[in-house]
């Protein structure tokens, strides 16, 4: 114990001095965040839409001004013909074509529903759906205007898809996010990759630098295990790992106003476990690796796939099964999923618990391997 | 550290490193193709061999940081390979290149080695105090800010720190000015009249006459092994030394002389072997005058030498040796 302590001295001392490092570790995962949260956006200002209005009535008329004013969609032409509508998202010139079939006011009026048809620009799959749930929301909303108007009705529901059966409504609600705020999912998810990249690839450099300037050798020579080592490596960059991420935390809570119903200290104590399988990546890539140089490609390899397949900026069921499969295999999936179900739905222990075994696991495993491939490289 | 307690464990410390047929391979590289040798207590014992020989894996193996393929090692009686955490506290490993942390200063360094030892500084004071006491003015400066020949005094220190019974040194003067080189075979010197046993490798040969013993070698064996005076008397040719006129012309000349062995350059002479084994040297080199005075090498003196360990050396190179691959 006191051998381990002097280690740890040691390591505290030398990340203080580093100015580099600390920059890594404290201002840039800031930056990062600040800057991605507003990169990684899913919002889309300004969709075209090209209105074809069959039922030529007041209602109508007023439901495409409806969508128009809300500022989410601009006008890309009308007219009461879907050839030419297909012809017009055919040449790019709309990303989505609403089409009020005739009667529309009249079957509103009459049986309190009608159905509006939504044809959307599926290329970029992302936009078509944050696109069609604007839309849809603006709908409902104005039905719902419409119905609060005559007393003694309900309000009603219309929506895509159509043809429907007049009592066939969407009603879509987006729970937990109502506003659908990209920011609101994507910051927990941004902050989780940047405390995984970063814990990764400070341990694998970390260590490599003292294989790299024989450092290593000539503490193999002395009475330090194995497990002392790793452990007077591993504390350090994990308290840095985790205060960085209380840090990113605070920004999601006071820049991005990331709603934190669940519990902040559950998440911090998740992340303190995660960190040790983030962590033990970078001690397996640091047995694998002879230069910090190496190091750093390997990490980076990793970092694609921690990035890719974590389901932050792709769902997961989109994945083909092997991806998802592969996705099954990233930490980072499983913390992503964490941080929304506690930050964004409130979800307590009980229910994180089975991705939090997960990772538990996850990390014991990583860190028997690094520690087996380790001892075996200093053979 | 107690020696006592240690010593019970090593019953043969006349020869506190002992190597036996070890054989070590990279790939297809043998790099120590069966090595025995023993080194004994509180002997400077010297690696002399060129690049490549083999002399840094040895001294891996012999620190534990390597298993060797075949053979055995014991250092202070304990195998390398089974004994490693008992050896590891008692012996001392300076490597070829400087290996302490250049972000800490020099005091940080040697309180960081001295801690995993589980020591303290002071308690070493006396053993490092004559080395330590000539960079202690820089104590305060980060490891990265010494010159060569501190950094290496600086690794010294570190690795004298826990009172080791075995020091290993390997090139450890490699890229040092001379002076500092002179300073530290001196300190070397001190430290094994306290009885430390010191082994070293070194590329220069000049150096090979600061130890006790040496071992000549090349391509992962070792070609003689004895004390460096001792080498140098088993040299088989006559050797003249020359000296004067013009190196280059004077070199071309002896190689013409029908009786050369060899002639290559030996600081400031010219060291000439002659091929009549038992000839007086003396008259080789009345011979030589003539035949170079003949050539228009006036400038030039030849004089009977007494052969060096270089001279061995560079004789069991140029003989061709049976290759063990063939």
């Amino acid at each position: 114990m006191r051998t381990l302590r002097f280690l740890l001295r040691k390591e505290y001392r030398q990340i203080a001095r580093d100015r580099m490092m600390l920059a890594q570790i404290l201002v840039l995962p800031v930056i990062q965040l600040l800057l991605l949260a507003n990169a990684a956006t899913f919002e889309v200002t300004r969709a075209r839409l090209y209105a074809v209005d069959l039922d030529h009535t007041v209602t109508s008329r007023a439901l495409i001004d409806r969508l128009v004013s809300s500022g989410r969609f601009a006008r890309a032409g009308s007219s009461g013909s879907m050839a030419l509508a297909d012809a017009a998202m055919l040449d790019r010139r709309a990303d989505v074509i609403a089409r009020i079939p005739r009667d529309f006011e009249r079957d509103l009026l009459r049986v309190d529903a009608a159905p509006v048809q939504l044809i959307l620009d599926a290329k970029d799959g992302a936009a078509a759906a944050v696109t069609r749930s604007y839309a849809s929301t603006i709908i409902t909303g104005y039905a719902a205007e419409l119905g609060a108007a005559r007393p003694g009705r309900q309000a009603f529901a219309l929506g895509a898809p159509a043809p429907a059966a007049p009592r066939v409504e969407v009603r879509s609600r987006a729970w937990y996010n109502p506003g659908l705020d990209y920011q609101d999912y994507m910051v927990p998810g941004i902050l989780v990759e940047l405390i995984t990249i970063a814990g990764t690839l400070l341990t694998a450099v970390n260590i490599t630098r003292e294989k790299e300037i024989g450092t290593l050798d000539q503490l193999n020579v002395t009475p330090v295990t194995r497990a002392q080592f790793i452990a007077g490596k591993l504390i350090p960059l994990w308290s840095i790992a985790l205060v960085e991420f209380g840090v990113g935390l605070a920004v999601a809570a006071v820049v991005f106003h990331v709603p934190m119903r669940g519990s902040v200290a559950l998440v911090v104590g998740v992340a303190a476990i995660y960190l040790v399988a983030a962590l033990g990546i970078g001690l397996w890539v640091s047995t694998i690796a002879g230069t910090q140089q190496q190091a750093m490609f390997i990490t980076f390899f990793l970092m694609l796939i921690y990035l890719l397949m974590s389901g932050l900026f792709t769902p997961l069921r989109s994945m083909p099964d092997w991806a998802q499969w592969i996705a099954h295999l990233n930490p980072v999936m499983y913390f992503v999923r964490i941080m929304r179900d506690v930050l964004m739905k409130g979800a307590g222990p009980s229910d994180i618990a089975p991705d939090v075994g997960i990772l538990a696991l996850y990390g014991a495993l990583v860190f028997t391997l690094a520690v087996r491939q380790y001892a075996k490289r200093s053979a | 550290m107690t020696r006592g307690r240690a010593d019970a464990r090593a019953p043969n410390l006349d020869e506190p490193v002992v190597v036996r047929d070890v054989v070590k391979r990279f790939g297809d590289t043998v790099a120590l193709d069966g090595v025995s040798m023993a080194v004994r207590r509180a002997e400077i014992f010297g690696f002399i061999g060129p690049d490549g020989a083999g002399k840094t894996t040895l001294f891996r193996i012999l620190t534990t940081l390597l298993v060797p393929d075949a053979g055995e090692a014991r250092v202070l009686g304990m195998d390398v390979v089974r004994d490693l955490w008992q050896i590891r506290p008692r012996l001392g490993y300076m490597p070829g290149r400087f290996s302490l942390y250049p972000d800490l200063s020099v005091i940080e360094n040697l309180t960081f080695f001295a801690s995993v030892f589980g020591t303290t500084v002071d308690a070493a004071r006396d053993v490092i105090a004559p080395i330590y006491s000539q960079i202690e003015r820089f104590h305060d400066r980060r490891a990265a800010a010494l010159s060569g020949g501190m950094k290496q005094k600086l690794a010294l220190c570190c690795a004298l720190v826990h009172r080791p019974d075995v020091l290993f040194l390997d090139e450890p003067t490699t890229g040092v000015d001379a002076v500092s080189r002179r300073e530290f075979w001196e300190l070397l010197g001190q430290l094994k009249a306290s009885g430390l046993t010191i082994v070293v490798s070194t590329p220069y040969m000049d150096e090979a006459g600061r130890c006790d013993r040496v071992a000549l070698v090349q391509r992962g064996r070792i070609l003689e092994l004895d004390a460096p005076g001792v080498i140098g008397s088993r040299y088989r040719h006559p050797l003249v030394a020359v000296r004067g006129g013009d190196r280059q012309r004077v070199l071309t000349a002896l190689r013409e002389f029908p009786h050369a062995v060899s002639a290559f350059p030996f600081g400031e002479t010219i060291h000439y072997a002659d091929a009549r084994s038992g000839s007086d040297p003396a008259a080789i080199a009345r011979e030589l005058d003539v035949w170079l005075a003949q050539r228009g090498l006036d400038g030039a003196r030849a004089e009977a030498a007494q052969a060096g360990i270089e001279d061995v050396f560079m004789d069991l190179m140029e003989t061709p040796r049976p290759q063990a691959a063939a």
